[in-house]
């Protein structure tokens, strides 16, 4: 039984005929082709499925499709503009903050919707935010500080 | 077992055709043992011609082609500063093509710390070679002696006039060269490199960061199906009956079986799981009893093959010299490798050939050659891609993926991706093995070591060898019995494998030494050394973590451990916190001292510093497979404890010693070894707990704190 889902996808309004209980994480990868989005657990556990709805970093793979009726979502594909990256992006590669990068998309949809939420989080609420991404590679350290430099960078731009 | 090898014979593959023109510069491989850590399932001949791996453009592209794979640890970044250096040309110039059996030269695979150490050595040979053949043609077009002539980014010109010049890229200009010189060049002198030896960041980093990057998984392919795999229970039990009459029902959904593999097909992979629940499958019941409670019993009276090495005066003499004679026995569970990423593979046939996309850290070797052998196909038939992995710690090295979606894909007569799930993941892996250690030694009142009997039961040998001074020894290996499994499940290699474990063995014994005498355990250590480079390493280790002397437990919860591995050698400090109410462990500070000979991208191997004490920080606190019989209880990251961000120290400081003039040595896994034994050695600073077992647990912990104050 299919269902029509609209929802914004990456500042698009869209719309897609699905069953309306597939996974939001599958139907991401699978009918958008927006693979930046990975599975890593898939029980919400890992956070490289991390989306951000209504600006909220999610786990995707715990969301049904039909969640997102007449939402937001951004997946890592949408958090550039213009092909300029968005300043957490930046602040990764800058810190070289990661390995094999298949954590990477999550981790940084994660760090995107805290800094939405609290553009200047202190260390201690940094890594509160980011205790269930996992990271096999072990770049903890530095994606902790290229959060606090993205934080930084983000404060200056929305100054006048 | 068969073990029959299988001989292939690799046609010498036209790369002209594959590559385009250019310059194609060959690369010997030489005998895969050699580069091998691990025994061979099967071994190709010495390839007769040799591979290539290097093409040159016409407008100075320069392609490299290596059969080396990317999991994260940075040969992208890395070998392209060796090319050009090598070849004298810009780093920009340069693109990798990685992991490709048709298009690249043949490496068994991405191990061992391997990369730098051993393929590099070819591979800049290869380029000083196509160098001077490039050399070799502007003289000729220049009508100048070679010896006249200089490169520099890629442009050939006249040392006396530099008006006169050619470029690579002309030099190439739709010719097919095949020469080699008869006297090899000699690589370059340190002194000579303008990249390597410079920190760079990771050349993948900008597609990693923007979700471009393709992991196996994200490879787009129409009319794509995925495959479910139905699983028994335990590795120790035989299907009996299977019923999937229901599940051909479905809409949409395929059954395909061979032998006892069963797979079910759909396009949405929901759908597919949801079939495979309905499958109803009975199997034979699991008999061993031995769960992860009993294991170490279990190991210690298990059939073994005896090894007895580093036998040095005698053992009762050097008992005879001693004032204490001091007795442990470590433990250490199952370990899973647990990359994000699960082992991905999907097929596509044409007619007789197959195609296949996979997470493999052989693409070669133990993806290729095993899926030709199992299948019966020709080698050239078989195309291996492994595209970017999203890490492998040794957990990629076998496979099983491959074979299984090939089969399904010849069956299914369409592409088929086979992803595994994460409860998948924990059950297909090849785990670090269990073990025990027991370690006897003698030592005087003034703190010299006079004996050393160390037992290492079902761990590798790496890094069992006793890195002290000390005259009478004996180490002694007990290992499985060719032809009678003692695991109820595979294991296999994991990052720096056996080192760990038995690094945390003798490390936490130098330690009760150490305590014993009433000396500090880093002047324990130096007393104990006569080997130049790890008193160099634990020197400059001192100096920058700022250590004094003071003899444990001293309350300060540092603590140390040291050893080699993949020709490195390397010293670990670390700071901890101890929660004596909970037992709980917090790691404050770490500092990393190496000597990795020379170092080609000191920010890369600070990187691999910085996730070996992290990674590390897992096995030794929260990581440990659940197990009843072949029944992995351990099914998914909510009972396996990875290092979480509260728990990994707030700095990692790496100190690489200046070795650049000698011989390059491993750098993806030797920091990693220390971290058991440094951990340990750290709590019993705190707060005088010995812990024996890893994982180090909060109730591990809090027993060993009980034990130290009554």
């Amino acid at each position: 039984m299919e269902k029509l889902i609209r929802f914004t996808l990456n500042g698009k309004k869209t719309e897609i005929s699905v069953d309306p209980s597939l996974t939001l994480m599958w139907v991401l990868r699978d009918q958008f082709g927006l693979t930046g989005t990975k599975y890593g657990c898939g029980i919400g556990v890992c956070g490289a499925c991390t989306i951000l709805l209504d600006n909220d970093a999610v786990r995707s793979c715990t969301y049904r499709v039909d969640d997102v009726m007449d939402r937001n979502v951004v997946t890592i594909e949408g958090l550039s503009s213009n092909g300029e990256l968005h300043p957490v992006q930046k602040a990764f590669m800058e810190k070289d903050a990661l390995q094999c990068g298949y954590c990477t998309p999550g981790m940084i949809m994660n760090a995107a919707g805290l800094l939405i939420a609290n553009p200047e989080p202190t260390r201690q609420q940094i890594i509160h935010a980011m205790e269930d991404n996992l990271c096999r590679c072990g770049a903890h350290i530095r994606i902790i500080e290229a959060i606090q430099q993205a934080g930084k960078e983000m404060k200056k731009m929305s100054q006048p | 077992m068969k073990t029959q090898r299988s001989r292939f014979d690799l046609k010498r593959r036209d790369f002209f055709t594959l590559l385009g023109g250019g310059i194609v510069v060959y690369l010997s491989s030489g005998n895969p043992s050699e580069l091998l850590a691990l025994p061979l399932i099967q071994e190709r001949d010495i390839p007769k011609d040799y591979n290539a791996f290097l093409t040159i453009y016409e407008d100075g592209t320069v392609i490299c082609h290596v059969g080396k794979i990317e999991m994260g640890q940075g040969p992208i970044t890395s070998l392209p500063q060796q090319v050009a250096d090598e070849l004298d040309v810009s780093i920009e110039s340069i693109k990798m093509v990685m992991g490709d059996t048709e298009t690249c030269s043949y490496d068994p695979g991405t191990w061992g710390s391997m990369t730098t150490r051993s393929y590099s050595n070819f591979l800049r040979a290869a380029c000083a070679e196509a160098r001077a053949v490039l050399i070799q043609l502007a003289g000729e077009h220049l009508k100048i002696s070679p010896e006249n002539l200089k490169v520099k980014n890629g442009m050939v010109f006249d040392a006396s006039n530099p008006e006169k010049k050619v470029d690579y890229g002309w030099l190439t200009k739709g010719q097919r060269i095949e020469r080699s010189m008869d006297e090899k060049p000699e690589v370059k002198d340190h002194t000579q490199f303008k990249y390597v030896g410079q920190s760079r960041l990771h050349a993948d980093a900008r597609i990693k960061v923007s979700g471009e990057a393709q992991y196996t998984a994200d490879i787009p392919m129409p009319g794509r199906v995925y495959a479910k795999i139905l699983r028994p229970p335990s590795h120790q039990v035989e299907l009996l009956s299977v019923d999937y009459s229901e599940t051909e029902k479905m809409e949409g959904v395929e059954v395909v079986r061979d032998g006892d593999l069963i797979a079910v097909l759909h396009e949405l992979p929901d759908v597919a799981e949801r079939a495979l629940s309905t499958i109803k499958a009975e199997y034979t019941s699991d008999e061993k009893e031995v769960d992860d409670k009993t294991i170490f019993d279990y190991l210690l009276n298990a059939p073994a093959e005896t090894e007895e090495r580093e036998k040095a005066g005698d053992l009762g003499e050097g008992e005879e010299q001693a004032d204490f004679i001091i007795e442990s026995e470590f433990y250490d569970g199952y370990k899973a490798h647990a990359p994000i990423e699960p082992h991905t593979a999907m097929a596509k046939w044409e007619g007789e050939k197959v195609t296949i996309w996979a997470s493999v850290q052989s693409p070669f070797l133990m993806a290729q050659d095993a899926l030709a052998r199992e299948l019966g196909l020709e080698l050239e038939n078989v195309r291996v891609i492994a595209p970017f992995l999203g890490g492998g710690f040794g957990g990629k090295i076998y496979n099983p993926q491959v074979p299984e979606v090939a089969k399904i894909a010849r069956l299914a007569k369409k592409p088929v991706l086979l992803a595994y799930t994460r409860e998948e993941e924990f059950f297909m892996d090849y785990f670090r093995t269990a073990a025990v250690i027991q370690i006897r030694s003698g030592i005087t009142k003034k703190g010299m070591i006079t004996m050393w009997d160390y037992q290492h039961y079902f761990v590798e040998s790496r890094g069992s060898d006793t890195i002290y001074n000390v005259p009478n020894k004996l180490t002694t290996g007990y290992s499985e019995k060719r032809g009678s499994p003692i695991h109820p499940f595979s294991t296999g290699a994991w990052r720096a494998p056996g080192n760990n474990t038995n690094t945390f063995a003798r490390e936490s014994h130098i330690d009760m030494m150490a305590a014993k005498v009433g000396v500090d355990p880093v002047e324990f250590r130096l007393r104990n050394l006569t080997d130049e480079k790890m008193i160099a390493v634990i020197e400059a280790l001192k100096e920058k973590f700022g250590y004094s002397y003071m003899k444990g437990p001293s309350g300060r919860g540092i603590g140390i451990a040291c050893g080699t591995d993949a020709g490195t050698w390397v010293a670990v400090m670390i700071e901890v916190k101890v929660d004596t109410e909970t037992g709980e462990v917090q790691p404050i500070r770490a500092v990393v001292s190496q000597d990795m000979g020379m170092c080609v991208n000191p920010q890369g191997a600070t990187l691999q510093v910085e996730g070996c004490v992290t990674m590390g920080m897992g096995y030794a606190l929260s990581e440990d497979v659940e197990f009843k019989g072949g029944d992995v209880l351990t099914s998914n990251f909510d009972t396996y404890q990875l290092p979480l961000f509260s728990q990994v120290p707030e700095v990692i400081d790496t100190v690489i010693l200046d070795r650049q003039d000698q011989p390059p040595q491993g750098g993806g896994e030797p920091a990693i070894i220390c971290m058991g034994g440094a951990i340990a050695n750290a709590i019993y600073d705190a707060c005088g707990a010995r812990v024996y077992q890893m994982p180090m647990t909060p109730e591990r912990v809090l027993a060993g704190i009980k034990k130290a104050s009554g």
